[in-house]
């Protein structure tokens, strides 16, 4: 029985202390010290950590995500829309396709990318026509934002020299020089075209 | 380039924690740090116990069967009332009984393997309450047991092997917290999200589209999460999405956050037992087996995948299906192969996507049975109870009584030591022959062909072995694979814990048999490659034919699609 009340004892303390102590605590600090980070990286436009479904060509397009050019999952059917909630057709959450490398529907579906960047004057890169992990990557590589000029060079009437000078500012390389790749967010990237055009 | 310098900022912030943050440990379970005194008193005056209040093997057991069932039941009743409670800004019902039983089993053994997306499944309170708390209190509880073998080298005719109570609450307050507390801000500080404000409505004037952001106190539950070894992330796609793991900063970090415990353990250890080059011998087999994983599975992802490349896409940036830009594919390989050889389970990619090898890479960490690093506490006692099996190789080739720092490994020592390393395989490779010979287990897949069947093995290998990794096509919220693999992961938890307990209480009660000229050494590079050899014919000869069915087939099915 003296087992069974500590027992009950340590597990309310540690539902106390651990749980909402520590977790309120976190909570009051990040939004005193790093207010813009905690409540999401917002931009007038939406958050920079999330990836969006650029359909137009008058805009860079992310990767081939649920929020991408591909916005209804081709494994199951299921339409996608512009929700993180739903990503990839999941519904429910964030989520890759978790279609295995020798799966005939990968096949499927990452010729049907290719031929969707094809009729739009772009010769794809890996990133265009495979998904991401989370589902709404919110970043491309310099080298998936450089073979869609022609495309958004077309639909703007933006000089091919300027896109390529927007791209190169927009570019973070991996941090600290060594940590990750080097990736530019889609959305910063799209908000700087668009202030670009607006002269 | 990145990534040698990654490796190489990795080996040196390893090699300082392994030294200062291992004899830190020890000083921890020692009794001597006190900086939080102020708390750590009132809790033992609120559980009438105490440091000077020693517990054998069995009571310290006892103790620790009933406060994990005790846990197990607050976890369950949280989630399946979370309608009622708090901190529900998305109105979210209950969770389902089978569900609820699945998760809480998850947690309590540290597994987080996740039947639920988070973010449209767990309430905040539940996210706080039921499934951050046990992220700090099970790895508590694994190295509380690591640390009752330990003394079971330390001490000698010692009826008792500590106190379960004061042992959770030390590693708690001097450990786990102040770390956790200071690398969550740090992740806040990178962009992950720490809010009570729940989801956010967003329109882009741009290209006309609105969002639904989904929210929540992340950031300080990611740093526990990688720490304590436990996987469980608050979104479904886990450390791939930008909230839980925003930059190549916080990659770096989560994989040094996983290793980080499990590697200091050692010289704790070697610390606890006065030779600090037996801890050196056990790291060693750890660097080992943990480079030789990462070799294969980061060569492998830097391949092309065999789907896009059958679709006509030449790629020199590797397999970049189910991989977030911002990583790359080596950063997501070492990732990948840190979170499943440490049992923790967390992912920033889709492991189900990797290339054939790169996941035989990730099977093999895990079917390695933990310990390469292992698990917080669990990789430590799970390393000892190989290296106890190869003194006891060692000694017959020698022919003399085994002995393993001074203690004589006698009959007892050896049926506990070979029940804790045979209970994994055994119930990892029943299960999958069971769950493939019936039809509620063939239904799980996603893939057809033999990545179907690795999904199915995947799922039970990383149950078993408390991982919780998964490759997520199995579809794992059904009756069938609920309660399997709840079973599943409590033998894998206490079917191992325990043994090692009473294997402490064992050793503490003998004699230490001064070493002489005959001595078998266990602190040379012998030693260290006859312990690898016993962890490697376990691990790899046991799965072997397993392993063959599934990636192996899949690799060698040049040209075929399934």
């Amino acid at each position: 029985m003296l087992l069974l009340r500590r027992s009950f004892t340590m597990a309310v303390i540690c539902l106390v202390l651990f749980g909402f102590v520590y977790a309120l605590a976190g909570t009051g600090l990040a939004q005193l010290a790093f207010r813009g980070q905690a409540n999401g990286s917002l931009t007038p436009n939406g958050s920079l950590l999330i990836g969006q479904n650029w359909s137009s060509s008058r805009w860079f397009h992310g990767r081939p995500d649920d929020t991408g050019p591909y916005a209804t999952n081709v494994a199951t059917g299921v339409a996608g829309g512009d929700n993180p909630l739903v990503a990839n057709g999941v519904a429910g959450g964030s989520g890759a396709t978790q279609l295995g490398p020798r799966s005939k529907t990968l096949l499927a579906d990452t010729r049907a990318l290719v031929a969707y960047w094809r009729a739009r004057g772009v010769t794809p890169t890996p990133d265009l026509v495979t998904t991401s992990g989370s589902g709404y990557d919110p970043d491309i590589s310099p080298m998936d934002a450089t073979v869609q000029i022609p495309m958004v060079a077309r639909a703007t009437g933006v000089a091919p020299r300027q896109l390529r000078r927007l791209i190169a500012s927009q570019t973070h390389g991996p941090q600290w020089g060594f940590l990750g790749s080097s990736y530019i967010d889609v959305l910063g990237l799209n908000e700087a075209l668009a202030r670009l055009e607006r002269g | 380039m990145g990534f040698f310098f990654t490796i190489l900022a990795l080996v040196v912030a390893l090699g300082l924690t392994w030294r200062y943050l291992g004899s830190y440990m020890a000083a921890v379970f020692e009794g001597r740090v006190h900086f939080l005194n102020a708390i750590e008193r009132p809790i033992y005056w609120l559980l009438s116990t105490g440091p000077s209040k020693e517990q054998t093997w069995k009571r310290y057991a006892g103790s620790m069967i009933v406060f994990s069932g005790v846990s197990l039941l607050f976890t369950y009743a949280i989630v399946r009332m979370q309608g009622s409670l708090p901190l529900n800004p998305q109105h979210l019902h209950g969770v389902s009984p089978a569900l609820s039983f699945n998760t809480a089993v998850s947690f309590v053994t540290n597994t987080n393997w996740q039947n639920y997306a988070g973010e449209s499944t767990m309430s905040y309170f539940s996210q706080i309450g039921a499934l951050m708390v046990q992220q700090f209190v099970t790895p508590a509880v694994g190295i509380a047991a690591a640390i009752v073998l330990v003394r079971g080298f330390s001490r000698r005719h010692s009826p008792t092997v500590g106190n379960f109570w004061v042992d959770i609450t030390r590693c708690l307050l001097y450990v786990l917290v102040p770390i956790a507390f200071v690398f969550g801000l740090v992740f806040v500080a990178e962009g992950a999200v720490q809010t009570l404000a729940g989801t956010l409505t967003v329109h882009d004037a741009l290209n006309g589209v609105t969002q639904t952001i989904p929210r929540g106190p992340i950031g300080f539950m990611e740093s526990i999460k990688q720490l304590g070894t436990n996987g469980g992330g608050f979104l479904n796609a886990n450390s791939a999405t930008p909230f839980e793991n925003p930059t190549g900063l916080t990659n770096f970090l989560s994989i040094y956050l996983v290793l980080s415990i499990p590697v200091a353990l050692t010289y704790t250890f070697g610390k606890m037992v006065g030779s600090v080059r037996h801890g050196l011998a056990l790291l060693s087999v750890v660097v080992i087996l943990f480079g030789a994983v990462v070799g294969l599975t980061a060569t492998a992802e830097h391949q092309n995948n065999p789907a896009v490349a059958a679709a006509g896409v030449h790629s020199s940036v590797g397999n970049t299906e189910g991989k977030e830009v911002r990583f790359g594919d080596t950063s997501s390989a070492l990732f990948a192969v840190a979170s499943t050889s440490t049992s923790t389970g967390s992912a920033n990619a889709a492991y189900d996507s990797f290339t054939p090898l790169g996941g035989m890479g990730l099977l093999t960490g895990m079917m390695l049975g933990e310990v390469s690093p292992g698990g917080v506490g669990s990789g430590l006692y799970t390393l000892l109870l190989y290296a106890i099996i190869a003194v006891f190789i060692g000694g017959l080739m020698i022919g003399r009584t085994p002995e393993y720092l001074g203690k004589k490994i006698q009959a007892r020592e050896m049926k506990l030591a070979g029940l804790g390393a045979l209970v994994m395989p055994i119930a990892v490779l029943a299960i999958t022959a069971i769950a493939v010979s019936v039809s509620a287990g063939r239904s799980g897949p996603l893939n057809a062909g033999p990545h179907g069947f690795s999904e199915i093995l995947y799922a039970f290998t990383s149950q078993g072995n408390n991982n919780g990794s998964a490759f997520a096509g199995l579809a794992g919220n059904t009756p069938f694979y609920n309660v399997v693999g709840a079973i599943e992961m409590l033998i894998g938890r206490f079917a191992i814990m325990i043994p090692a307990l009473a294997l402490g209480g064992a050793l503490a009660a003998k004699d230490v048999v001064p070493e002489s000229l005959g001595t078998f050494r266990t602190d040379n590079a012998m030693f260290v490659g006859l312990t690898m050899a016993v962890v490697v014919i376990i691990g790899g000869l046991t799965f072997f034919p397993a392993i063959s069915l599934g990636p192996i087939v899949e690799q060698l099915s040049h040209g075929r699609f399934f």
